[in-house]
């Protein structure tokens, strides 16, 4: 299995894709919970964030800030990388080609999570570090006092978005598996993560009680929820308490094994081309 | 010995159609063997079962006597149904890849690109490579484990004339060594050039195996003989009118072609002078279409 993980790592470490969705993430990141807050409050206009106020975008406020984006926009690129990494082998037909080679299906497939999970916790580390990079310079320039979160609130932070991130890149790995391609899955996640997601939330849940009932059980709301327990801001997509941190992060783990399992199941029964 | 490839009985369905039936086929050690049949034989079916990338509806599959589970392709490196590779890496690159997939020390990376002479561009992307220098790449990553068994599937597709013999002979160069090599084409002259015995697939199902010589089979005797009408008659006498044909200027007899020197002292002994005297082949193209519109009525 080490051999496959090096093998995937050097993968999505030469893929130019991989580091244009990195950098979309960072930008989006830094553009809607920085950047734009910010030039709202230097010119006091209104606008979507207008509920944000200086103290909130300061480097103490850091960890709320970075897993703001995680549930829908930063969720939806990290989905995209774990379909590109699966789904490519079946639109390049390189299963063969890799499997030929000797490693077993299985073999192959925990390379490609584990490079995975390494990869959405390097997106996390970054939509961290660029976040604490704007914080600082925000706080200087305000004349501020630069103050972080605790050491636990920052592992707890990284951790949460760490498990939030895996989960929806291994959405992607289990479409990307199912229907064996690239563009259909990547289509129907992002139609989940940003319409769906939002109809149920924003218009079906407040309608039906059962609706609401059953977001409890959803990836999206509790990803939301889980953020918002660690301070992300409220009025940010996505973000809204719905369960409490505790259940949040159990219904995430338990979609995260079921999605881990379920591609392999899949990959395993299925013939190669 | 062990045969490097065996397969039993094996089928492949998918629904209610058969691709694969009931085949038994064996490659022996170290033989260049041909897997011949037409486009949508199965023949590729059969070779991505042999590998494990498609599941037997029923049969077993046993290479160098192992039967399937992990370990099975130690000794097998692969080229199937054309090339595949990521586009974004080079060819070097790719090969890194896969040596590590499969590993092996990144040494056997440019001893293969050199063995199919690829190493002048092996840091080009693959993404722009010809599809002459996709095939030798692909070629290259089935021998980065130096393995026992080759199995290639229609190398030469897409290649132009000089790209299609340097393949040849580069099989051809890895057959020589010991090397089983197994090759599924469509084309009758690639397999005729570089093969030491055939399986040809119709329908598939494997309607014959055998050296190309006994493919053909020698149907008979071909004589051409002074004066014509002399041997004509003579001929008739010996073997009864029904078995013997003149065409162009010759005769076609059907005896056995043991009996050539027999029938040319008869007709020597009886004044005719005997210019040639050789057994009649089928032409391959011919054994070929009978072979597989004999598979395929069968299956029908």
């Amino acid at each position: 299995m080490s051999r496959s993980f090096s093998a995937e790592i050097v993968k999505l470490v030469r893929r130019p894709s991989c580091w244009l969705l990195l950098g979309i993430a960072l930008v989006t990141s830094l553009t809607f919970t920085y950047v734009l807050p910010y030039a709202s409050i230097r010119s006091g206009t209104g606008g979507p964030n207008s509920d944000r106020t200086l103290p909130m975008l300061l480097p103490d406020q850091l960890v709320g800030n970075s897993l703001g984006g995680l549930p829908i926009f930063l969720g939806a690129i990290v989905l995209i990388i774990g379909v590109l990494v699966v789904g490519s082998e079946y639109g390049w037909d390189t299963w063969k080609t890799v499997l030929s080679q000797g490693p077993s299906r299985l073999e192959v497939y925990a390379g490609k999570v584990l490079a995975l999970a390494a990869a959405a916790l390097v997106v996390v580390l970054a939509v961290f570090a660029v976040g604490a990079v704007a914080g600082t310079l925000i706080a200087v320039t305000e004349s501020q006092p630069v103050r972080w979160p605790s050491i636990d609130d920052l592992l707890a932070g990284v951790g949460a978005g760490w498990l939030i991130a895996v989960t929806w890149t291994m959405l992607g790995v289990v479409l990307a598996v199912a229907m064996r391609s690239v563009a259909l899955p990547v289509g129907l996640g992002l139609v989940w993560m940003l319409a769906v997601q939002n109809l149920l939330a924003g218009v079906a849940a407040p309608l039906l009680d059962w609706v609401a009932q059953v977001q409890k059980g959803l990836p999206g709301p509790n990803a939301g929820s889980l953020v918002a327990a660690l301070g992300a801001p409220r009025d940010t997509p996505g973000v809204a308490v719905v369960v409490g941190a505790g259940q949040a992060v159990l219904v995430l783990a338990v979609y995260l094994i079921a999605f881990v399992l379920l591609a392999a199941l899949l990959l395993r029964r299925r013939d190669i081309g | 010995m062990e045969p490097s490839v065996q397969t039993e009985a094996l089928s492949k369905r998918y629904g209610g159609r058969t691709v694969v039936r009931d085949l038994h086929l064996i490659v022996r050690p170290g033989e260049v063997y041909g897997f011949l049949g037409p486009n949508g034989a199965g023949k590729t079916t059969t070779l991505r079962m042999l590998l494990g990338l498609v599941r037997p509806s029923a049969g077993t599959v046993r290479l160098f006597g192992r039967p399937p589970g992990a370990g099975r392709l130690a000794d097998v490196g692969a080229l199937i149904e054309g090339p595949a590779f990521y586009p974004y890496l080079s060819g070097r690159d790719n090969l890194r890849v896969l040596a590590r997939h499969a590993g092996v020390g990144m040494d056997r990376v440019a001893l293969v690109l050199d063995l199919v002479h690829l190493a002048d561009r092996a840091d080009d992307r693959y993404a722009g490579y010809s599809l002459g220098m996709k095939q030798r790449l692909g070629v290259a990553a089935a021998l980065l484990r130096d393995p026992r068994l080759l199995v290639l599937d229609e190398p030469t597709n897409g290649l132009d004339p000089a790209g299609m013999a340097d393949m040849r002979q580069l099989i051809r160069r890895l057959g020589a060594g010991g090397r089983t090599v197994l090759v599924a084409s469509h084309l009758l002259g690639e397999v005729e050039q570089i093969c030491d015995r055939v399986g040809v697939i119709a329908g598939g199902r494997l309607v014959a195996e055998g050296s190309i010589a006994q493919l053909r089979g020698a149907v008979g005797l071909w004589v051409l003989a002074d004066p014509l009408d002399a041997a004509v008659a003579h001929a008739r006498t010996l073997v009864g009118t029904e078995r013997v044909r003149v065409v162009g200027g010759g005769l076609e007899l059907s005896v056995a072609p043991e009996r050539a020197a027999w029938l040319n002292t008869e007709l020597v002994t009886a004044g005719v002078a005997v210019r040639e005297l050789r057994p009649r082949e089928r032409d391959l193209e011919q054994v070929f279409f009978d072979l597989v519109e004999k598979g395929t009525a069968d299956v029908a």
